[in-house]
Formats: C-alpha cells, structure tokens, sequence
C-alpha cells in the first residue's frame, strides 16, 4: 500500500501533452500482467491511476504514457532522468491473454486507450506462434496526437499483422484514414467465430465499438474491455472507483465485455 | 469500359447487394468508368457537377476549408458511395474531394439517375435506400466524431 521511490530512467514525448516515461522497477521488478495499471506520486503533489504501457517481457523497468491533463499527471510528465517518483502496484485484472491461445487477437483503441494495450501487443508478439492474426484498429483526435507511431509502422510489416489507424480530422500532410475507429472495421481482415477483442478507449467510443463487434457476428464473451474510472485506494476498500457492483481498480479495470455493457449504457453511473 | 463490364464490376459492390439483378442491370446502363490520378481533384466544394461515383478502387478525401486551412474530414475506399448530393436537386458539392491514391470509379450523371427512379418507382426505391444506407452510416460515424472523444475534458488527475 505505500509507494516505493523508483527513478526515472528515460522520458519520451509521444504528442504535444502525453509523454512515455521508464522508471526502474521497485526491487528490481516483481513482474506485471499485460492491461494492470500503477499507482503513480510525485511528492508533495498527489498520486494518479496509470496504465503500465512497456513489455511484460521486460519486468526490470515499468513504462507509463501519461497525458497531462491534470496537477499529478501535469507534474509527472516534467519528470527529468534522475529524478524520483513514488510507484504502488502492479493493480487490477488483466488481458486474460493465457486463455486466448490459440485465437485470432483483435485490439481496438482509441486515443490513450492505446497505452494499456501496448503491453498485450508485446506479449503476443513475443509468443506469436500461439496465436493467429494480430489486428490493431486506433483511432485518435489528429495526426499530431497518435501514440507511438513510430512502433505501429514497424508493426504493420510484421507476418499475419494488420495495423489500421485513423483520425478524426487530418490536415493535408495526412494521407491516411479519416473517421471514426469503428469504420476501420469494414477493412480489417478477421474470422468473427475464431477471435478474441480487446478493447480500450472513451466509454463512448468501447460502447460503438461493442456494437460493431456483435454486428460483425462476435460473441460478447469473445470481448474484453478495460474500464476506466477514479481510482483512489487501487486495492477496492475506498469505493472511488465503483461501478455497479464492481470496484474498476479491484475486479478490473480489464472486464469481460459482457460483465459490464449493461454498465457502460446507464446513465451517470 | 463496356457495358457487360460495368455490370461485372457493379454486381461485387456492397452498394446494390439488395438490388434485384434487373435494377443492376439497370444501373450498369448509367455508368461510366472514371479514373483519378493521385492528388486530383475529382470535385471541388460549392461545384455544380451533378455525378455520384462509386468507388471500385483507390481512396478519396473529402475535405473542407475553414479558418484558412483545409481539413480532411473524411476518406472513403472501394465500394463506397462518393457524391451522394448529386441525387437531390443540389445547388453543389458540399466538400472538395480528391483522390489520395490513383483511384478507379463507375460515375453516373445525377440527373440521369433521378428520371431512372422518376420512371422506374421499384429501382427509385432500392437506389434510394441504398443511398439512405449510406446516409445513416455517415450521419452514425459523423456524431460520433463530433463527440470528439479524444478531447481530454473528461480526464483530470
């Protein structure tokens, strides 16, 4: 329950307000599931909720994308190699990426939804002869705000991988998609009966994306989301987080689909 | 491109996968084959020209001007419908749009196509449908965008 000073190693801007940053692993690293999240301090000002976005398979050095939106996250993307943050967790459920061996894996994500799950890319991508087609779709607001282009480019080359992104508005210079992510779907290249998707972004957004999944002939109990809302303990005792009958940081934030669409539909909740 | 061609390339878009074979047919009479280059201009905003494409294959983007700089605001790809407007009775093009790839459509003359569905009410309706198909996706994919669900608003920690 008490934080841990880790050191930064390596900080990265991805966009103009959300930057990656690497911190040593407390004690050297205890591991972490693909879609957990830690709970990240700086000093003096406060902790927030953030999604590990690095490689599992890398268990020394926790990565985190952050946007600063906020005092915390603003304070921890001006965190400079050296420096110190506090770190709790690894937290919460996870991509259930062990059971899914075997299937065809179909990622969905819109904006920073992205950084929690990064780490399943990487966890298939480094057993890749236990699953079928990798498909990413991500959407996000403009060019200049996509998350680790970079990577999604190298991707793309990869056998049986297919990466499609797109934006809401692109200036000239774009040549690439335009629109909403669920109009990516009509160009992915998937076996509804064969697939598992896992999905994180906007509620909104996960809640289109839920539809267009079962319009395409998915089982809900193929669709995993990962929920988002105002962690504070991370360890389900304060009740912040409460959705339903759930607590986010304790039962997910990584739900199966089914659990939870009823959720995402009710008003203020 | 002759006509039976058309009427191969027509019968694989998803554009007329409720039309009866004798409305594709129908279609296929009213279609000629159009080609862009990369980066050409295939109408621009405010135009009077009265075509409605179907795109067989290649990307196109509809974009607008505003505040001085020009948006891309959406992009379509094959077996999507381009030029919609050109079936009411319209003043013009609502959007520039220009092709992102070299890009292969069937084009039909708007005003053709209203006396078909004048004269022929049973192919009116299924063209009319199918373009209100069209319609509601946009319309769907259009609210969602003004949403602007990246924005960080909701974000405060």
């Amino acid at each position: 329950m008490l934080p841990q000073a880790s050191r930064v190693i390596a900080v990265e801007r991805e966009t103009r307000d959300t930057f990656t940053f690497t911190v040593a692993a407390p004690g050297g690293g205890s591991g972490f599931a693909p879609g957990q999240f830690s709970m990240l301090s700086v000093f003096g000002v406060g902790e927030a909720p953030i999604s590990i976005s690095g490689d599992p398979g890398e268990p020394d050095r926790l990565v985190y994308t952050v946007r600063s939106v906020g005092p915390v996250t603003q304070a921890l993307v001006t965190r400079r190699p050296g420096e110190w943050i506090g770190v709790r967790g690894p937290f919460g459920a996870s991509w259930p990426l062990a059971a899914l061996r075997g299937k065809d894996i179909l990622i969905v994500a819109g904006g920073i939804g992205l950084a929690p799950l990064r780490p399943a890319v990487y966890y298939v991508l480094r057993r890749r002869g236990d699953y079928g087609r990798l498909v990413l779709l991500y959407g996000a607001r403009s060019p200049q705000d996509m998350l680790y282009r970079k990577q999604l480019s190298a991707w793309s080359y990869l056998p049986d991988t297919q990466i499609l992104t797109t934006v809401d508005y692109g200036g000239l210079s774009w040549r690439g998609h335009v629109g909403v992510v669920t109009t990516l779907f009509r160009y992915a290249r998937f076996d509804a009966q064969r697939t598992a998707a896992l999905v994180c972004g906007p509620e909104v957004m996960m809640r289109f994306v839920l539809r267009e999944l079962e319009t395409r002939g998915m089982a809900l109990s193929d669709v995993y989301v990962s929920m988002e809302r105002n962690m504070k303990c991370a360890v389900g005792f304060c009740g912040h987080c409460q959705l339903g009958p759930h607590f986010v940081c304790k039962d997910g934030p990584v739900f199966p689909a089914a659990r939870v669409k009823r959720l995402m539909e009710r008003y203020e909740l | 491109m002759k006509i039976p061609d058309v009427l191969e390339t027509l019968r694989h878009l998803p554009f007329v996968k409720n039309f009866e074979p004798d409305q594709i047919e129908k279609l296929a009479v009213l279609a000629h084959e159009g080609r862009f280059e990369r980066d050409q201009i295939i109408f621009r905003e405010g135009d009077a020209s009265s075509f409605f494409y179907l795109i067989v294959s290649g990307k196109v983007a509809l974009e607008v001007t505003a505040l001085g700089r020009t948006l891309r605001v959406q992009t379509l790809g094959d077996g999507e419908a381009l030029g919609w407007s050109s079936l009411l009775v319209s003043e013009g093009k609502h959007f520039q749009a220009r092709a992102l790839t070299a890009v292969r459509a069937l084009v039909f003359d708007g005003a053709r196509l209203r006396e078909a569905c004048e004269q022929d009410p049973a192919f009116g309706y299924r063209l009319m449908r199918a373009v209100f198909e069209v319609l509601a996706q946009r319309l769907q994919a259009m609210r969602i965008q003004l949403l602007d669900l990246y924005s960080p608003a909701s974000a405060r920690a």
